[in-house]
């Protein structure tokens, strides 16, 4: 570990900007002392970017704090933390605040994850900008104004003079992300810090502030610390890795070595357990070690005990071609093949049907459709993945699925009802086969009731008649079938890890045995191995009791390993629909192409193929992206 | 499968002890308000001082006895002394056995009144912040005209009419100091009421009546107490209001407000041990209560009241 770092600064040569020596950081909490960061070395040197990556909890934030001595009060940091390479190197664990402001903007900066509330939305950005030049530099302020101009030019904003006089609330999420990074490079510093730039904003955007980040760093030799927990980000932008588990680092190197040839157990695991994006022309599946593609013989009788339907038409149909291409499924054992004939076959049973569905917010001029003219169903026992960006309204059409948000236009059908149609009581009824797993695993939860009540819920909605032992028995029956053990029952949620609280979500909607089962992001506020653990409980008990998916996720490479179908949304319309594999391997649609070009893959050498092959695309050099990343693909 | 489960098992272990602060496992959200509100010193002092008051009017008379019926005018008037610690009123009633008898009413129309309040205010804005649309916009109009109209004069207005016992008064504070607590939960509520558990039991069927009963009342609780305690000062604040302006209980029933109102006579006689005793009780119970409603403030994390 220690012999690949002396390596990595031979080759960079200068003296590091940021160096660690044995930092640990200490909370005081109400419960006691909590050790975040225990004895981290590292160093950035300039024009270098090292990523700090581990999984939520591990400390990287805190370590990036700690660097611009920005730890809340009641953290003790030790050990030292060097900043600035020649001239002048301040310890800021030992630097007093006065000496931190005079440094902070000047030789470091942060760039924070949520451009929405970095930026202050009662003043114009050019203001900003200016104000932050002013701290440092004793210029009048039509100087920094024009300097101002210049960074936002620097970034990419287009139109800068009439951009610097808009408010945040003017711009877009991307737009104000770059605001806050003209801010953090106002004072040319030698270290940026970055933490989770890119986290909250979609992949295409996420692409565009990789490159401009880059970009700028390579200009001006600034070095940046990158922290992230996406190994996607990692691959596209950093130099070196340092892996973080429970406050210590596990591993540090060049970027190609530690994502394709990690060392440490921690490492494999959770490079292993991040979803990988297939794309057309890769000669394998990426991660070859484990793509043990499984023919779909086998499927056939296990999902068949559950549900008869299903499992049917499953075998054979895959066409040859794609066949190769298909990514080992990842989660469970069943063979997800793209089944066109399925799609496009007699109408069939559905569990739920959309029909030219609008939503509609607002009325005349401030009318906003969130939903326009969207048509989409849900067999039983398959799979359907909704995907798009953010405002592409494929929560909204889950949520219209499940009833809670009435259409404006258009028909939604419940197991063969049409829910305009059908009373209150039976609407209630119907719902009885619909199970939800949402997002957010605190507010999925009820913190005042115990993982016993919460499970048992919908049996008291729906069977009144049940026992008090009966229910404890087949809550205690569903907390084994998610894997969670039945002591658990007892718990508050509180006690639970995010994972194990989605898992008691999942238990809490089969409670009922449902047809249909609505996951609604379900994974994407959970660490990497912690997704995979719920994913693949999901898919296990679907093969088991034969439930059907609609599946709303953000994140294609999940959803190709997880969905038979997809449905792509954009600004409230379905972009295209179709099975997984032709869907997303070779994309119909220009939009769904630039999607799948921005994900970044975890892998350096393909995602700086990838990358280029995306920029010049854009550049308008050639016209289809994605079959550009995919030749350029066969390392 | 059994990669998945072990991959599992790492995050689950750090996961609840890396929750900021919230408890990790062995120490109860209980346990952790009960030491929030004992940091809080003004809190503890004020949780000591209604204890001590509580004990002082129902179990004090139990050792020092007196009739508090009877006159006696023998006994009018006189000024503290061994057989009368803090002397007697104009009617020969011992002021200290008068304090205990009059403190009982005033604690328990004030407990009662604030917490029958609180019930009101809390039904009430949990209902109006559930439904939403028209339905919460007239409710809302219907406590705003009712804030628009001091309780005082609502108060007057009504002892003018009648004469109220024991339970008329609790009733009439009651009804007239429900809006504040209803304005607080109603706030509460729209934002327990997109919570996904809410979400996740409407789509699955449950009914509104389990909505609001079993998840948003229970989730709204910390402010309801807070709110409840706020309530309690003010309603004993409101009894002794009244009873002063003469519209109270009648004699030889008191309370405290009624003591002062006796006493006010005699301010100009020098007799302080009818003022100064019933006054000060008033304000530090007061005061503790919202001493307390600042300790559990603090404890349960609840912003301040409306």
């Amino acid at each position: 570990m220690t012999a690949t770092d002396t390596t990595a600064a031979a080759t960079a040569g200068t003296e590091p900007v940021l160096r660690l020596e044995d930092l640990g950081v200490t909370f005081s909490s109400e419960t006691g002392d909590v050790p975040a960061v225990r004895g981290v070395s590292l160093h950035v040197r300039p024009g270098e970017t090292l990523a700090l990556v581990g999984e939520s909890g591990s400390g990287k934030s805190t370590v990036a704090l700690a660097s611009i001595g920005l730890l809340p009060d009641n953290a003790r940091a030790s050990g030292r933390a060097l900043l600035g390479s020649t001239d002048l190197v301040t310890d800021v664990v030992t630097a007093s605040e006065r000496d931190l402001a005079a440094l902070r903007g000047r030789a470091v900066s942060m760039v924070f994850q949520e451009p929405a509330t970095a930026l202050d939305p009662l003043t114009r950005i050019g203001a900003q900008i200016a104000e932050v030049v002013r701290n440092h530099r004793q210029i009048p302020a039509k100087e920094a104004g024009v300097l101002a101009v210049d960074l936002l030019r620097r970034v990419g904003i287009p139109d800068p003079e009439r951009r610097a006089r808009a408010f945040p609330f003017e711009l877009s999420g991307g737009q104000r992300q770059r605001v806050v990074i003209a801010m953090a490079i106002a004072n040319d510093p030698e270290l940026l810090i970055a933490d989770e730039p890119t986290t909250a904003l979609d992949v295409t955007v996420q692409a565009e502030i990789l490159d401009l980040l880059r970009r700028l760093a390579v200009e001006s030799g600034t070095g940046v610390l990158l922290v992230t927990h996406n190994m996607g980000v990692v691959a596209d932008f950093a130099d070196r890795v340092a892996v973080m588990l429970q406050g210590r680092i596990v591993e540090t190197g060049p970027v190609e070595d530690v994502l394709l040839r990690p060392e440490h157990e921690y490492t494999r695991r959770l490079l292993a357990a991040v979803p990988r994006l297939a794309v057309a022309g890769s000669p394998a599946v990426p991660g070859a070690s484990d793509a043990a593609a499984r023919p779909g013989a086998g499927s056939g009788e296990e999902a068949g005990q559950a549900s008869g339907q299903a499992s049917g038409q499953e075998s054979g149909e895959g066409s040859g071609a794609v066949a190769a291409e298909v990514p080992r499924p990842r989660y469970g054992t069943r063979a997800r093949s793209a089944n066109p004939a399925r799609d496009s076959g007699t109408d069939g049973e559905r569990v739920v049907d959309l029909r030219d569905v609008s939503v509609v917010y607002g009325r005349r001029t401030g009318a906003v459709r969130a939903l326009d003219g969207v048509s989409l169903h849900v067999r039983p026992g398959e799979t359907v993945g909704l995907v798009g960006e953010s405002g592409s309204g494929k929560s909204t059409a889950a949520r219209v699925a499940l009833g809670l948000i009435r259409p404006t236009a258009g028909t939604v059908t419940l197991f063969g009802s049409d829910l305009r149609r059908t009373r209150a009581r039976a609407r209630r009824s119907l719902r009885a086969g619909i199970g939800v797993v949402l997002q957010d695993p605190v507010a999925s939860l009820d913190a005042r009731m115990t993982v016993q009540e919460c499970v048992a819920e919908p049996l008291r909605v729906h069977r009144r008649g049940m026992s008090a032992k009966d229910r404890q028995e087949h809550v205690a029956e569903l907390l084994e079938r998610v894997r969670l053990p039945r002591a658990y029952a007892q718990r508050a949620p509180r006690e639970l890890s995010g994972g194990q609280r989605q898992r008691v979500s999942l238990a809490r909607a089969l409670a009922l045995a449902p047809r249909l089962l609505v996951a609604d992001e379900p994974t994407s506020a959970l660490d990497v191995s912690v997704q995979e653990a719920v994913l693949e409980v999901i898919s296990e008990l679907q093969e088991e009791l034969g439930f059907a998916c609609l599946f709303v996720s953000h994140d294609l490479a999940v959803v190709q390993h997880f969905a038979e179908r997809v449905v792509v949304m954009r600004a409230g319309r379905i972009e295209e629909q179709g099975g997984t594999m032709d869907t997303l391997l070779h994309p119909g649609t220009d939009y769904t192409r630039r999607l799948l070009a921005a994900v970044p893959v975890p892998d350096p050498v393909r995602q700086r193929q990838r990358r280029t092959a995306r920029q010049a695309a854009a550049a308008g050099t050639g016209p289809a992206a994605g079959t550009a990343a995919g030749t350029g693909a066969t390392a | 499968m059994s990669a998945a489960v072990q991959s599992g098992r790492p995050a689950g272990g750090t996961g609840p002890s890396a929750g900021a602060g919230t408890g990790g496992p062995g120490i109860s959200g209980l346990r952790l308000a009960v030491r929030r509100f004992s940091r809080n010193r003004l809190a503890v002092i004020g949780l000591a001082v209604v204890v001590l008051f509580f004990l002082f009017c129902f179990a004090g008379p139990l050792v020092w006895s007196t009739d508090q019926t009877h006159t006696a005018l023998t006994h009018a008037n006189l000024g503290p002394s061994g057989a009368h610690w803090l002397g007697t009123d104009a009617v020969g009633h011992d002021e200290l056995g008068r304090l205990m008898y009059g403190g009982k009413v005033s604690l328990v129309v004030g407990l009662a009144a604030g917490v029958l309040a609180t019930v009101i205010g809390t039904l009430w804005g949990a209902a109006a912040g559930y439904a939403g649309g028209w339905i919460d916009a007239v409710m809302m109009r219907v406590v705003d005209a009712g804030i628009a109209i001091p309780a005082l004069f609502i108060l007057l207005v009504i002892s003018a009419i009648a004469t109220p016992g024991v339970w008329g008064l609790i009733l009439i504070l009651g009804l007239v100091s429900w809006l504040v607590p209803s304005r607080l939960v109603r706030a509460e509520t729209l934002t327990l009421k997109n919570r996904d558990y809410v979400h996740t039991l409407r789509a699955i069927g449950g009914t509104h009546t389990r909505a609001i009963g079993r998840h948003i009342l229970p989730n709204s609780v910390s402010t309801v107490v807070v709110a409840a305690t706020f309530q309690v000062a003010d309603a004993i604040l409101l009894v002794a209001y009244v009873s002063y302006l003469g519209l109270g209980l009648q004699p030889p029933k008191t309370d405290w407000g009624g003591m002062l109102s006796a006493g006010l006579s005699a301010t100009y006689s020098g007799r302080w041990w009818l003022i100064v005793p019933p006054g000060l009780a008033v304000i530090l119970v007061v005061c503790a209560f919202n001493a307390i409603g600042d300790g559990l403030r603090d404890a349960f994390d609840v912003r301040g009241r409306g």
